[in-house]
């Protein structure tokens, strides 16, 4: 006899995936159709006249060689910003977990830049390291760094590339600390027991077992350094000094929010859209494989 | 519509205070503007002297974010037909504006239909020229028009020895005094300049009678051509770089993010808007004159004018015959000489209207405030040409992003004049293109 607790309603199972379905057709499919839809139509902002151009608007984007800069340069934006970040909130979570006293606080102050909106963290970058009011501009100024990111495009980079970093390294922390914490005592204290320092505890135990969360987290903020930075780059850079800081979703926002060519923008956010879910695969495909849950 | 009174007369009340809320039996009149700061009081305070002078019509007047956030917003709010009767859109969105056949309403066409005398002649010409159709008709309202000028440090002059009542008036003039400034130690830079491309390259052609673009600059149809890189433009642009690797001159940056280099006094000399003079004056710690834009002489005599920035006021279309009696009303009333004289200075823009240059003159604004007037005697100097009537072209946002990148990839030393104006051209020409075929 089967006593196993059964719903028979046959639309009980619908009914309830039913508001996570309307939010992700809402929220996430509509909005992305929309954009297919634009990217194939050359429109004026109004919405008066629209011609259905096929795929036009792709192929002026991307016969565009200033484009595939903004590849170029938003692969090493992204890849820094991720890199930076997770560096960052690891050892800074590694830290953190060892700390004994005032251990709430650090945690705290680490947390907070988190609740900073992209472009705040821009403009706070900005004020610090403007050529000529900024704090720590006059600091490298005097140790004889001739600081000027408004013409210098590495320094540039660097500026943009720090402010959305700093943002997304508070993130980054909550979860290695949350997996620190979780991790067995037993298995390090063993380890100390058998002679192993804390390096070779932290490379050999610890960081094996944070393979999981290390991945999500790469996932995440690849996604965020894509999407989410424009924010800073509008703050700081506008893409400039000549295009060197020009990513592609700030390219997306110039062109459709300031310059309103729609069809070139909306092409230009399916081809980003594209890149990423690619980069997503990939990183399931080929990275998990080395993760060990 | 019920819901949409309520939500107005709610921003009226978070704008204006318990004391306009009387708006129920007035109808509504929605400016949808981009001046926040002082002169953003400055227009509650116009709407409000509107408002309390009659009592049929409420102007709320909203500010929606900058330049690009309010004519986005409007875009927007027209496709989801909830758009404002006026809004205030930028100088170089103006192509768009008037190629948006069906979403705007001319505003010749409003004034005639209510009975307004409107004619272009009471407005500057410089001004006019840049909003009317090819037969003459006013198709926005000329609101903020402002132009470049240079600004310089008079205490700096001093101490490099030179007049400071003598300003410079050509190039190879500001290239000496530069020279001079930095030389004598009384500042580490000579000059820097906002808004790049507007007042070096846009300001720059029309001063010295040099296209910026074929078909008359854009007027002549949407099949038009940058010219920019013509040998006049290069020249000056090449002077620059140059100057710029000796250290004379310092970029500082795209939209007007150089000017704490001016009124921090590391600068001795600076190129920005007429309309920036406000910011200089509450900002700068040290006497400072204006002058007109210098030019070179060798490749004019006499300069021309200069163009215009700033925005105009557009009506968009879909809304009721009284509601736009409303908007010819306070059009009207913003046309009046001692609102317009009140308005120029405040804000530091160019008096628009004849009558306002003269109520400003007589009440002594001008010797209260030396300096203010330059920017009108420029605007007024040489005989137009249809090089220095203004520009209109499509994209103009983005093709202005590509001039700026371009100056930068100069001013770095990556690229010389001649290269980095040629790859704008082509660039921008990419775009035009573009535009043309959106506008067909």
């Amino acid at each position: 006899m089967d006593r196993r607790v059964t719903f028979n309603h046959r639309f009980l199972p619908y009914f309830l995936l039913a508001p996570q379905v309307a939010v992700t057709l809402v929220f996430f499919v509509w909005p992305a159709g929309q954009a297919l839809f634009q990217s194939t139509l050359i429109e004026d902002p109004f919405g008066l006249s629209s011609e259905f151009v096929f795929l036009d608007n792709f192929a002026f984007v991307l016969s565009d060689p200033l484009y595939v800069d903004s590849i170029i340069v938003t692969a090493i934006f992204s890849v820094s910003v991720a890199a930076v970040a997770l560096l960052v909130a690891l050892f800074l979570a590694a830290k953190a977990d060892s700390v004994i006293s005032g251990k709430l606080i650090y945690r705290t102050l680490l947390v907070w830049p988190y609740a900073v909106a992209p472009a705040i963290a821009g403009v706070l970058f900005l004020f610090m390291f403007s050529p000529r009011v900024g704090v720590l501009s006059s600091a490298l100024t005097a140790l004889g760094v001739d600081w000027n990111y408004l013409l210098n495009g590495n320094q540039a980079m660097m500026l943009v590339i720090g402010a959305s970093a700093w943002k997304q390294i508070s993130y980054n922390f909550l979860f290695f600390l949350a997996g620190m914490q979780a991790m067995p005592r037993s298995l390090l204290e063993a380890a100390a027991i058998d002679g192993a320092g804390p390096t070779r505890r932290f490379w050999t135990i610890t960081f094996p077992l944070l393979m999981p969360i290390t991945f999500f987290l790469l996932v995440i903020n690849m996604i965020f350094a894509f999407f989410e930075t424009f924010g800073v780059i509008e703050a700081v850079t506008q893409g400039g000094p000549a295009g060197a800081t020009n990513i592609l979703v700030y390219k997306v926002f110039r062109d459709g929010f300031v310059g309103l060519d729609f069809g070139s923008s909306a092409a230009q956010s399916v081809i980003l859209m594209a890149i990423v879910i690619s980069l997503t695969v990939l990183q399931f495909r080929y990275v998990e494989k080395k993760v060990t849950y | 519509m019920y819901v949409r009174r309520t939500m107005v007369a709610a921003a009226a009340l978070l704008a204006f205070g318990a004391s306009s809320a009387i708006a129920q039996d007035r109808t509504t009149i929605n400016w949808w503007h981009a001046m926040g700061g002082a002169n953003g009081e400055r227009i509650d305070a116009i709407a409000k002297a509107f408002n309390d002078s009659q009592d049929n019509y409420e102007v709320v007047a909203l500010n929606r974010g900058t330049y690009a956030e309010t004519m986005n917003a409007s875009i927007a709010a027209f496709r989801a037909k909830e758009q404002p009767h006026i809004v205030q859109v930028f100088e170089v969105g103006t192509l768009t504006m008037m190629s948006a056949e069906g979403a705007i309403k001319p505003v010749f066409e409003l004034m005639a239909e209510n009975g307004k005398d409107f004619a272009p002649s009471s407005f500057l010409a410089a001004v006019t020229g840049y909003y009317t159709n090819d037969e003459g008709q006013m198709l926005s309202f000329p609101f903020n028009s402002s132009t470049p000028v240079l600004y310089y440090n008079k205490d700096v002059f001093r101490a490099a020895g030179l007049d400071p009542d003598t300003p410079p008036k050509t190039w190879p003039e500001v290239g000496q005094m530069m020279t001079q400034v930095v030389e004598s130690g009384a500042a580490n830079c000579g000059l820097t300049t906002a808004w790049p491309s507007w007042v070096q390259l846009e300001n720059f052609s029309a001063r010295h009678d040099q296209a910026f673009a074929d078909k008359g600059n854009g007027f002549g149809g949407l099949d038009t051509q940058l010219t920019l890189n013509g040998p006049a433009q290069v020249k000056h642009i090449q002077a620059l770089a140059d100057w710029q690797s000796n250290g004379v001159f310092k970029y500082g940056g795209r939209r007007n993010v150089s000017a704490p280099l001016f009124t921090g006094g590391e600068c001795a000399m600076f190129t920005e808007s007429s309309a920036g003079l406000g910011g200089v004056r509450a900002n700068a710690s040290f006497d400072f004159g204006v002058a007109q834009l210098p030019y070179w002489p060798e490749v004019i005599s006499e300069p021309k004018n200069t163009i215009i920035g700033g925005a105009s006021l557009w009506v968009l279309e879909g809304h009721s015959d009284a509601e736009y009696a409303g908007v010819a009303d306070f059009f009207e009333f913003l046309s009046s000489s001692g609102v317009q004289a009140a308005w120029h200075q405040a804000s530091g823009y160019l008096p628009i209207t004849p009558a306002a240059f003269t109520v400003s003159q007589i009440s002594g604004y001008y010797g209260r405030n030396p300096g203010a007037d330059v920017s009108i005697f420029q605007m007024l100097s040489g005989e137009p040409s249809g090089n220095s009537k203004g520009l209109r072209l499509g994209s103009f946002v983005q093709i202005r992003d590509v001039i700026e990148e371009e100056l930068e990839a100069v001013f770095a030393g990556d690229k010389t004049a001649q290269e980095g104006l040629d790859a704008a051209a082509e660039r921008g020409n990419d775009l035009l293109r573009r535009f043309e075929s959106a506008n067909k």
